[in-house]
């Protein structure tokens, strides 16, 4: 495989530019269930239980929980610096929009199928909302070798 | 999106920052879901959670001279001055709750402090377009009354109450509000507990999208608030169906608008016993009882009365309700023979807030699978049962 970056088109949520490690949940997200002093996913049974997400580009599809506690969960991760760095998700929910604008978090979604292929857990992927784009910059499995 | 002159000059601060700031929240939230215009609401419910995170937005909204063109109904902090009778409520807990009701206030709510306003003071007429927050509330406007919300955050809630408006897009329009999930229930529903369990269990196995339920006969209003606040809780459900007895879905071609289901699931009881047994935690000695999430109805805390009546509790038990409510219950002597037995009724106040630190690293009953699940933040453990099944745990001091 190439090690050029693969740039892809999507749809701006909120604005904003980040970049990071991927990091992919099969599961919807709820923010209030993720420990803010160390971003670690403590809902029981969750697809990323025990996983970190701060710092990381969290790729999801959609949010869920109460229409109180997605916004408190990201703010007490923002605040104690432990908020992941942009979202990407498949099908977005008020609740987690408002949330991410409030919070200056990049959001964006309709990424093709192929991105949902392509994308693996640890791969440097950066989300340029305002250009509407997401590009994988390096694959995780090439950086092993 | 496409803005009227006054839209425009709310976003451009002429009505203050405050205002722009909402309207600037509203406008991306309608980008995001390709809405071309506002609508006007008549009615607004905001979640407010008494947390930091929502008193961060209310002050900055109320510093920036926000004030509520429509008045919007308010969710349960704490009471904080029945808490300070009974348990220790640190200094930066009072704070909090204090400022919030502060923001509240002067942002122009109407302060009733409860998670159930549609069965009380904020009830729409069909089809009206509202901006509601709050887990069970959402899908109860939506589906039990055929008024249009979409599922608000609280902080969406409280600028479309700002602005007087909201974005027009998902629920607020007929095509959205059609069924695609055929879900068969053929598990009996015995009490108000099994449609919680019923709306927990429903949303892994439904996936996405509207479900139109079969086999449902007679809901209570406590049936149907508890099967949405666990739908809207366990996944991201803002409307179901139910044939036959909410207002659109008169014959299953009406729920589904004609067209194929999407996809066709079936629950059982095996399905509800499973559920319960992954949520509740292991039998044995408890040390409480919590019920109201959502808020109870007199109905349900005319029976818990009755139950308790004469009895010596063994365990706390805590009742959350509407000010409303409490207010009734001590009217019909229900408030007397609660204290009497040893237990707590309580307005004002949600089983997820900072008033509960002596119940933490305990063990207690409770009938909702939602309250279980928030309360994890708090260290605290759940056996669910259903209402009756609790209250006689509380009263042996353990539950089979």
């Amino acid at each position: 495989m190439s090690s050029q970056a693969i740039a892809m088109k999507c749809h701006r949520i909120a604005g904003g530019k980040a970049r990071g490690e991927a990091l992919v949940s099969t599961d919807d997200i709820c923010f209030y269930l993720v420990d803010p002093q160390n971003g670690l996913v403590i809902e029981k049974g969750h697809a990323l239980e025990g996983q970190c997400i701060a710092g990381k580009v969290l790729v999801f599809p959609s949010g869920k929980g109460s229409s109180v506690v997605q916004a408190d969960g990201l703010y007490q991760l923002t605040m104690k610096g432990t908020a992941p760095k942009a979202l990407v998700i498949e099908r977005p929910d008020t609740v987690m929009v408002a949330s991410a604008i409030i919070m200056n978090v990049p959001v964006v979604d309709r990424l093709d199928q192929e991105f949902y292929q392509t994308v693996a857990n640890g791969d440097e992927i950066e989300v340029d909302a305002d250009s509407e784009l997401v590009t994988i910059l390096k694959k995780q499995k090439e950086e092993i070798k | 999106m496409e803005l009227t002159p006054e839209e425009q000059q709310m976003l451009d601060g002429k009505y203050g920052e405050g205002v722009a700031i909402a309207m600037k929240v509203q406008v991306a939230v309608g980008e995001a879901f390709g809405a071309e215009r506002m609508i006007e609401i008549s009615r607004a419910h905001v979640a407010l959670s008494n947390q930091e995170a929502d008193l961060w937005f209310a002050e900055k909204l109320v510093s920036g001279g926000a004030r509520c063109r429509i008045s919007p109904t308010v969710n349960p902090g704490f009471n904080l001055e029945y808490f300070q009778g009974v348990t220790e409520i640190s200094p930066e807990d009072e704070s909090v709750i204090k400022r919030t009701r502060a923001a509240y206030k002067a942002i122009g709510a109407t302060l009733t402090y409860s998670c159930t306003p549609y069965l009380e003071e904020n009830i729409p007429r069909f089809g009206e377009i509202t901006a509601y927050s709050e887990s069970s509330a959402t899908p109860y406007m939506n589906s039990v009354y055929g008024a249009r919300t979409n599922r608000e955050s609280a902080q969406s809630a409280l600028c479309a109450a700002v602005t007087g408006r909201t974005p027009l897009y998902g629920f607020l329009l007929d095509a959205n509000r059609k069924g695609q999930v055929l879900v068969e229930v053929q598990a009996t529903l015995r009490d108000d507990s099994d449609y919680s369990m019923l709306g927990y269990c429903a949303p892994k196995k439904i996936g996405f999208g509207v479900p139109v339920f079969t086999g449902i006969d007679n809901p209570s209003p406590e049936g149907l608030m508890n099967l949405g606040a666990q739908l809207n809780t366990a996944g991201a459900v803002t409307m179901y169906h139910i044939v036959g007895v909410t207002p659109e879905a008169r014959t299953l071609e009406a729920a589904f608008q004609g067209e194929e289901p999407q996809k066709r699931v079936v629950i059982t009881d095996q399905d509800l016993q499973e559920m319960r047994q992954t949520l509740s935690a292991s039998t044995g000695k408890i040390d409480f009882a919590m019920f109201g999430c959502p808020h109870l109805t007199i109905s349900q805390v005319a029976r818990i009365a009755g139950q308790v009546e004469g009895k010596r509790l063994q365990a706390e038990l805590w009742i959350c309700t509407s000010f409303q409510t409490k207010e009734l219950a001590s009217r019909m002597g229900f408030v007397d023979v609660i204290s009497q037995a040893g237990g707590h009724i309580v307005e004002d106040s949600c089983v997820d807030q900072p008033c509960w630190h002596h119940l933490y690293g305990k063990k207690g009953v409770t009938d909702s699978p939602k309250c279980a699940y928030y309360t994890k933040r708090r260290n605290m453990e759940f056996v669910l049962r259903s209402i009756p099944e609790c209250v006689d745990a509380a009263i042996r001091g353990e539950v089979a």
